[in-house]
């Protein structure tokens, strides 16, 4: 059933990569990218691996959820390690074929690439799945804020996102309500050619968009009315703050990056 | 057998989540044809969910569903045809209004039936006398009626497929007390007209009341009770309990009864006790 879509994939917790700042776990992440794209060896990627490890098994998300979120970045992961197993010819060749040839450094760097990918996506995966959607727009307006200064308009993208996020259940929920209610008119949405099917949508999708215009006014109405007027000197029910684990986080990160910047100089395998 | 029959019907919602919740439970029921039901229930007591296995719109989590003798679901090809039997109108109908004009937005439903032109012109038009629409309005757009006459065109849009059961969910929820008497004046004359059987669902009682002549209630996805209007009403007390009540009129001439006022009628509308009030009084003064 259409109600069973979930929109951002917030698993609630309570675990210590639960309660870090919001912005502090952006940095992180942003921290973790670089991270991996400085690493040039196996060893640096191991570095990665394990700092990935740790914060998985804090976090207690479960394995399955992790697993799911790579699957539809496989195609591309497939499509890359293709490409650098087939057209990369350094190191000893392994396999030759008329006109494929497999040489050990395609498959290093087959391996290498699939890895990080692989652990970008774990990486960002477990920030959504830490930090529910509405703290995450809270965290990228703090952290856009200073752009302010140049005309950025951080507080307006923030609560078009919010908007955004909070009306995605409604709209689902309404959309299965005219669904059901054309289906009860004998709409027919499952049989027929492309066209006829693109053609049964009519009578779903134009309700849909009187309703969310409508609800687009009423809300208006309603922000306006409780003197809503942007960004400027508004102030926050829940103020983030910043607890000394954050900064023992920010720590432990830099590290890891100091190690893969060693490792990167002295044993670049 | 009735018109709808179910057999331990019950629907959940989210198995296998922490959001496990059962809607309806175990619901045995036998409606026959030509009736006219009420079905009451506070918010939350699964009527919704319930009127939606009535024409497949909801797949039963085990029991069964039987629309004029045929098993809902046993052959899913027969699905579309028991939805042009079984109308529904689902609460504010007026959101699902799409079309261009008023008559095209009518004729959605017979035109899916696949009636000639002819055929779906001429139920149109019956059908926009029988809610009250003047002509004219046909050639305009359904955006551009006020509320009211939205809801009204959103329930001759089904009434015009003529089916066999016409469910109606709430079909007051948010009118003027005369818009109300008007939506629910109609539905009593479509089917004093037509014979069909209606199922209303409400929880509002005194629109219940005026309206059918027997009640199902529905407490806690169980079926509470199915019955006539009196016998439920008899037992205020109990729906009280559930967050239901008995119609302010009713209530008032139990009281004249406990103080020793004698007389028969159960009373339901207020026409009726004015009637009743007045016959009353001139059996008092003979």
């Amino acid at each position: 059933m259409i109600k069973d879509i979930t929109i951002g994939q917030y698993f609630p917790g309570k675990s210590a990569v639960h309660r870090l700042d919001p912005r502090m776990k952006l940095l992180l992440t942003v921290l973790y990218i670089v991270m991996l794209f400085i690493a040039k060896g196996f060893l640096g990627l191991a570095v990665g691996i394990i700092y990935m490890l740790a914060a998985f098994l804090m976090s207690g998300i479960p394995i399955r959820m992790m697993l799911k979120s790579v699957k539809p970045i496989l195609p591309i992961i497939v499509f890359t390690g293709f490409l650098n197993l087939f057209f990369i010819t350094t190191g000893d060749p392994l396999v030759e074929w008329h006109f494929i040839k497999i040489t050990t450094g395609g498959l290093k760097t087959m391996v290498f690439m699939a890895s990080r990918i692989i652990l970008l996506i774990f990486g960002t995966s477990l920030l959504t799945y830490t930090t529910s959607p509405i703290t995450l727009t809270d965290a990228i307006e703090r952290v856009m804020s200073p752009l302010k200064v140049i005309k950025f308009p951080a507080h307006e993208i923030a609560m078009m996102m919010t908007i955004a996020l909070r009306f995605i259940p409604t709209l689902i929920e309404e959309t299965d309500k005219i669904m059901s209610a054309q289906k009860a008119r004998g709409a027919d949405m499952e049989s027929g050619n492309v066209i006829k099917r693109a053609k049964a949508l009519i009578p779903i999708l134009i309700p849909l968009f009187v309703s969310a215009f409508r609800r687009a006014e009423e809300l208006a109405l309603a922000m306006e009315c409780r003197c809503y007027h942007g960004g400027e000197g508004r102030t926050r029910l829940k103020q983030l703050k910043t607890a000394p684990r954050d900064y023992v986080a920010l720590a432990v990160t830099v590290l890891f990056i100091v190690a893969v910047i060693l490792l990167n100089r002295f044993l670049p395998i | 057998m009735g018109i709808i029959r179910t057999e331990d019907l019950t629907y959940v919602y989210g198995e296998g989540t922490p959001f496990r919740k059962t809607a309806v439970d175990g619901v045995n029921l036998d409606i026959e044809a030509g009736e006219i039901v009420g079905i009451i229930g506070h918010t939350g007591s699964g009527k919704s969910t319930l009127i939606q296995h009535f024409n497949g719109l909801l797949k039963p989590t085990s029991g069964k569903v039987f629309i004029d003798g045929e098993e809902l679901f046993a052959d899913k090809s027969r699905l579309k045809e028991i939805r042009f039997k079984v109308g529904l109108v689902f609460q504010y109908p007026e959101y699902q209004l799409f079309e261009e004009t008023v008559y095209k937005d009518i004729a959605f439903g017979p035109k899916n039936m696949g009636l000639t032109d002819g055929e779906a012109d001429k139920r149109i038009k019956e059908t926009a006398r029988l809610v009250g629409l003047k002509p004219e309005l046909l050639d305009k757009s359904p955006f551009e009626l006020s509320g009211g006459q939205k809801r009204r065109v959103a329930i001759a849009g089904v009434m015009a497929m003529e089916p066999k059961v016409l469910i109606l969910d709430e079909p007051t929820a948010g009118l003027d007390p005369r818009g109300r008497d008007r939506i629910l004046g109609l539905i009593k004359e479509y089917h004093a007209e037509k014979g069909t059987t209606v199922l209303l669902v409400s929880h509002s009682m005194e629109d219940v009341a005026k309206t059918v002549s027997k009640i199902l209630v529905m407490n806690d996805a169980k079926v509470f009770m199915y019955s006539d209007r009196s016998s439920v009403f008899a037992k205020a007390d109990e729906l009280t309990a559930m967050g239901l009540t008995v119609p302010q009129v009713t209530r008032v001439f139990d009281r004249l009864r406990a103080m020793g006022i004698e007389f028969d009628d159960e009373v339901f509308s207020i026409d009726y006790a004015k009637d009743l009030v007045l016959r009353l009084l001139a059996e008092k003064r003979r």
